[in-house]
């Protein structure tokens, strides 16, 4: 009966929306980045640190539904240690899985597969893309030298 | 303050309308969702339509079809006579006034924008004040927002208190000698509230302002009289009333609607058109630019009937006692709050609630995996959600179709989203 639904709140969603990592303080940081979705309300608030081109630490503090607070946990774990290009591939990929396209086969995802689910939900995509976004314009800011931005998904 | 009188006097313990009888008139009311039968709770949003309303659009497109108010033959002149029946129809059921008050316009948004295109521009200067409430919805926000933007005049809310009404005790400083307009919800499609309009009109009057009421959540859920409202204008939708989409309704004082200038230029709102000159329609036509949602209209015809022959007093009872179930029932679990008022002689049947645990938008998604249509986020109220600390909420709305037995399931099934989010 909960079939659906559970791939949509899989375990390992849920244990993320509990116990989301990257909610924490960082204060020295190089890039913010804040995203919203006006339609849920949902906010996010971003910071990185960068070194030699990689992302060495991250915080996130989102406000919002298990989909997005888990979404935003996931990528805090899998972007560490990245490059920014690096970044920037896994999130076009978290995207195409979102869309039901093919992804990238050369990434190792880890538990950003159990995004996957999500796809069945069309209202609910824009919950799982709103870290991805929100970290993507920021960097993009980064690289044209702005510091901060303030995203809307809408 | 005044007290809102919306109890029917005498009201018995069980109401004289049988939601059971008219589910059977609502065919998508018998459909399922995945495994499960519908449960719709989101009639804030937009109500299902009974058999009459569905087969008088078809019968229109059958048997009628044609363009109002310019043809020559049979289907036009049909079709005229039962676009402007509709229109009578409408001007008694708001407590008889005048057809010419009448306008069609595709909702209560298009209706509002209406009076801040034609009259708002015209009307407010630098430095008018335009007095607002602090719940409204974005149809009544934003077209005064951008006024006030393009203007320069200065918009003042109305507060609200901490038991989610309207705190009255500062409306005479409020509505100044400076404010042209007074604009308010007449209920809330958040909290609920039923406002006192009638005394926050007289406010409004002794001013010399006008007084607009937004009716959306209001005339499908209770009888309304925009005279005894004292109302300058009074918008509302068809579809939250048993009718079709695209199809709603500005009243305005006909003295009013004389002075003012059309929204919308073009075919049928003229009397004489020449190169260099246009003279305009008399009302209600002058305001009704374009071919208007014919069909709209003659199907809302029907969803009319269906409401009074229920009775507006008895649809109010009806919703009385199903709130105040609802918010009992919900009540009884410890992690929900219900944003609103808990006094059912002060509210109506759209009931916001937090679980402290879990998203609204997960509420929502279980909900609609067993079935249960309910509407989750801000609910166009932006400024309210924030004055209220939240970013969003689920609300459950009921309509004349619903019973105690959609409540026990929406609330067994908020039991069971603990057990799934919370493990409990």
């Amino acid at each position: 009966m909960n079939e659906n639904l559970d791939s949509l709140y899989r375990d390992i969603i849920m244990e993320h929306y509990k116990y989301p990592r990257g909610k924490k303080k960082l204060d020295d940081f190089d890039v913010t980045s804040e995203g919203k979705n006006p339609v849920c309300g949902d906010e996010i608030e971003m910071k990185v640190k960068l070194k030699d081109g990689k992302i060495e630490d991250i915080s996130i503090d989102c406000l919002g539904c298990a989909i997005s607070v888990a979404s935003g946990s996931m990528l805090a774990d899998a972007i560490r240690g990245k490059s920014v290009d690096e970044v920037k591939r896994i999130a076009s990929t978290i995207k195409a899985i979102l869309k039901g396209e093919k992804p990238d086969e050369d990434l190792e995802l880890g538990d950003l597969e159990a995004l996957e689910g999500v796809k069945k939900f069309p209202v609910r995509i824009k919950c799982a893309l709103l870290s991805w976004t929100t970290l993507i314009e920021g960097l993009k800011n980064w690289e044209g030298g702005k510091k901060s931005e303030v995203i809307s998904t809408e | 303050m005044e007290k809102i009188k919306l109890k029917a006097p005498g009201m018995s313990k069980l109401s004289q309308l049988n939601p059971e009888v008219i589910k059977k008139d609502f065919p998508i009311l018998s459909r399922r969702v995945g495994d499960y039968p519908l449960v719709y709770l989101d009639n804030a949003a937009t109500t299902q339509k009974p058999n009459s309303v569905i087969s008088a659009l078809n019968d229109y497109y059958t048997t009628m079809n044609g363009n109002v108010h310019r043809g020559l033959h049979t289907l036009a002149e049909e079709s005229t006579a039962a676009f402007e029946k509709t229109r009578k129809k409408i001007a008694d059921f708001i407590g008889k006034v005048k057809t010419e008050e009448i306008i069609y316009t595709r909702n209560a948004t298009e209706a509002i924008n209406l009076v801040a295109y034609s009259w708002g521009r015209k009307n407010i200067k630098k430095g008018d004040r335009i007095v607002l409430t602090e719940m409204e919805h974005h149809a009544n926000l934003v077209p005064w927002i951008a006024l006030a933007k393009e203007t320069g005049a200065e918009l003042k809310y109305i507060p609200i208190d901490g038991s989610y009404r309207l705190d009255l005790s500062e409306l005479e400083k409020i509505i100044n000698d400076n404010t042209r307009l007074v604009s308010i919800m007449h209920m809330s499609n958040v909290l609920g509230t039923v406002n006192p309009v009638e005394e926050i009109g007289r406010a409004a009057h002794k001013k010399g302002a006008l007084f607009l009421v937004d009716g959306a959540q209001s005339v499908p859920h209770m009888p309304v009289d925009v005279r005894a409202i004292d109302a300058d204008f009074y918008a509302f939708s068809a579809h939250k009333m048993l009718g079709p989409t695209g199809i709603g309704v500005l009243y305005g004082r006909e003295s009013i609607l004389n002075e003012m200038e059309p929204f919308i230029y073009g075919g049928e709102m003229i009397s004489e058109v020449r190169y260099d000159f246009a003279d305009w329609n008399g009302l209600p036509w002058k305001f009704e630019g374009g071919t208007p949602n014919i069909a709209g209209a003659v199907g809302f015809s029907p969803a009319l009937d269906y409401l009074q022959n229920l009775g507006m007093d008895i649809i109010r009872e009806h919703e009385v006692e199903l709130t105040e179930y609802t918010i009992e029932r919900l009540s009884e679990l410890n992690n929900v709050k219900i944003i609103g008022p808990s006094d059912t002689s002060l509210r109506g049947g759209a009931i916001s609630f937090i679980d402290k645990d879990i998203h609204p938008h997960d509420l929502a998604t279980f909900l609609d995996s067993r079935g249960i249509a309910l509407r989750a986020g801000h609910h166009c109220a932006q400024p309210l959600m924030k004055r209220l600390g939240l970013t969003a909420t689920a609300r459950a709305s009921i309509y004349i179709y619903n019973t105690p037995d959609d409540i026990d399931k929406l609330v067994e099934t908020l039991s069971e989203a603990r057990r799934y989010f919370c493990n409990e």
